[in-house]
């Protein structure tokens, strides 16, 4: 009972401060007269929010977005974590093909996105791709650095063993480099939900972000503001699910609230 | 097990019965102008079941030495001579303690005691009740399933000892293993290492700046000099085992540290 109220009175503050502003908004928005296609009232933000739901097109185009994030996200992340683990372990590839990756990661992905629906169509492939070349970056970068990020006391152990690369891989950077790999992976989810709009802002006919133009050509800003609740929903939801497989699955590493913590000091 | 050599017969001070062999071992960091002598004719025969301390102020080339004896580095002269074999890389008959725990924050303590068996590739299961029996002998048989983090770090540095004797190599190098330890569970763990060393009957060679920690653990003190590490003296310590935290108060026990402090000229190791 006393964890419930310790509870409540922690979510007071913010809570109050979510009343005052949302208050506040509306308060401005009705006292001034606002143009209704310019900046909704909240009011109409949650009218618009349910209207969409109970026609029952939110949901499925959530679903596709979504899904486009998430396939990308881990399409991405995999391809990072693998180019990681080679250019580590063969240091000869880095100078080869790290220059490429970071050429890549140059040019904007909203530059790259229409020939990418050109060369893979309007259907979700082409947003996948586009998801998974927005994720690969933090993903390999940061996977990189915490796979080097070793402690030379613990090469030297291993290497007192006479252990194999692999065997240096597997039972030492593989597992000291997990926070810096959530760190990452932290980032491409967010970057994943932008890169599956951005995907369906260039050509679709499904998803939040092909919503969004409809109600844009509309002129309902309303419905507008109530997709980027939804997609504001859909990130935060993606980042707790990333949130709570990183407790599991960094459960030794204390240092995770404060990001990445290669060599907790012995 | 290490093969016996031919000459088992010869008299025991003849190098062939030594555990650890090191003839006229010089190591020389980088080349030209800018190399650094770190060893130079380090010459010493140590007997297996011997309890050796290296003693000397820091530049002396203990970690080298270190490195040298362990084969993560090669001598640029003379010979290492371990179990009658010369070392020409790492070996699986000898155990390591370096001077923090290295412990792997991953694993838990058994997991980590287990560590060597793995690499090693040899049959986990078979090992896993030593392991055991080891973390008994250390004291940290109630927290084989906890991780490093939730141990101190004397619990930790007993369960990296515990893991330097799994694979249970004759021989056992210490690189300062508790130089990071307070001033209590250092005396605490001395009392300890020579328990297990007795329990064990390993060859140590423990490295060390505190000449109090090498006159009450060693049977022979080797005193070293800095730039370039030289051996200055080996002083043999006749105290009878099991030697007390009360030994370090008797006459004898003073004056082995005072001659060790007086060849280091009084500075650059602490008491």
């Amino acid at each position: 009972m006393s964890a419930l109220l310790r509870w409540m009175r922690r979510q007071a503050v913010p809570l109050l401060v979510f009343i005052l502003f949302i208050g506040g908004w509306e308060a401005i928005i009705r006292g001034f007269a606002v143009e209704s296609f310019l900046v909704p009232a909240p009011s109409a933000v949650i009218v618009a929010l349910l209207r969409g739901f109970a026609q029952g097109n939110y949901l499925g185009h959530a679903g596709v977005t979504a899904f486009q994030a998430v396939s990308g996200f881990l399409l991405g992340s995999a391809l990072g974590i693998a180019i990681a683990v080679l250019v580590v372990v063969f240091p000869a590839l880095e100078r080869i093909v790290y220059p490429y990756i970071v050429a890549l990661q140059t040019v904007p992905k909203v530059a790259i996105a229409p020939l990418i629906v050109v060369w893979f169509g309007f259907g979700m492939e082409s947003k996948i791709i586009v998801v998974a070349l927005v994720s690969l970056f933090p993903v390999l970068v940061n996977m990189m650095a915490g796979l080097k990020a070793v402690d030379q006391d613990r090469l030297d152990l291993l290497a007192s063993l006479s252990a194999s690369r692999w065997q240096i891989l597997r039972h030492l950077r593989f597992p000291n480099a997990l926070p810096f790999l959530f760190a990452g992976l932290n980032t491409a989810i967010v970057f994943a939900v932008i890169g599956a709009i951005v995907g369906e802002f260039v050509g679709s006919n499904r998803g939040i972000g092909f919503l969004i133009l409809q109600a844009n050509f509309a002129l309902d800003i309303a419905a507008t503001f109530a997709l980027f609740v939804v997609l504001s929903v859909m990130g935060v939801a993606l980042h707790s699910v990333l949130q709570s497989i990183q407790r599991r699955a960094l459960f030794w590493n204390r240092t995770v609230e404060a990001g990445p913590g290669a060599t907790p000091p012995a | 097990m290490p093969r016996q050599s031919s000459g088992a017969r010869v008299a025991p001070e003849d190098c062939g019965a030594a555990a650890l062999s090191i003839r006229d071992v010089g190591m020389v960091y980088g080349a030209g102008a800018g190399a650094v002598e770190a060893l130079s004719g380090i010459t010493l025969d140590i007997a297996a079941g011997e309890f050796v301390a290296v003693v000397g102020p820091s530049g002396c080339g203990k970690s080298t030495l270190l490195k040298l004896v362990t084969g993560l580095r090669r001598p640029s002269r003379g010979n290492i001579l371990l179990q009658g074999r010369r070392v020409e890389g790492p070996r699986s008959d000898v155990g390591i303690v370096f001077q923090s725990p290295v412990l792997f924050p991953w694993r838990t303590v058994l997991d980590n005691v287990l560590l060597p068996i793995e690499v090693l590739k040899l049959p986990k299961a078979r090992y896993r009740d030593r392991a055991m029996e080891l973390l008994e002998l250390v004291g940290l048989e109630r927290f084989a399933a906890h991780y490093p983090a939730e141990l101190s770090g004397g619990m930790q540095q007993r369960a990296s000892i515990a893991r330097a004797l799994v694979q249970d190599a004759p021989v056992l190098i210490m690189d300062e293993p508790f130089g990071a330890l307070d001033a209590m569970t250092r005396e605490q763990m001395n009392l300890e290492l020579q328990r297990i060393w007795q329990a064990q009957r390993k060859t140590v060679v423990f490295i060390t700046h505190s000449i109090a920690e090498a006159v009450f653990l060693a049977d022979r003190v080797v005193v070293m000099s800095p730039r370039p590490g030289r051996i200055l003296e080996v002083i043999v310590n006749p105290m009878p085992r099991l030697r007390s935290l009360d030994d370090m108060l008797v006459p004898d026990f003073a004056d082995q540290v005072r001659h060790v402090r007086s060849l280091l000229g009084g500075k650059g190791a602490e008491l």
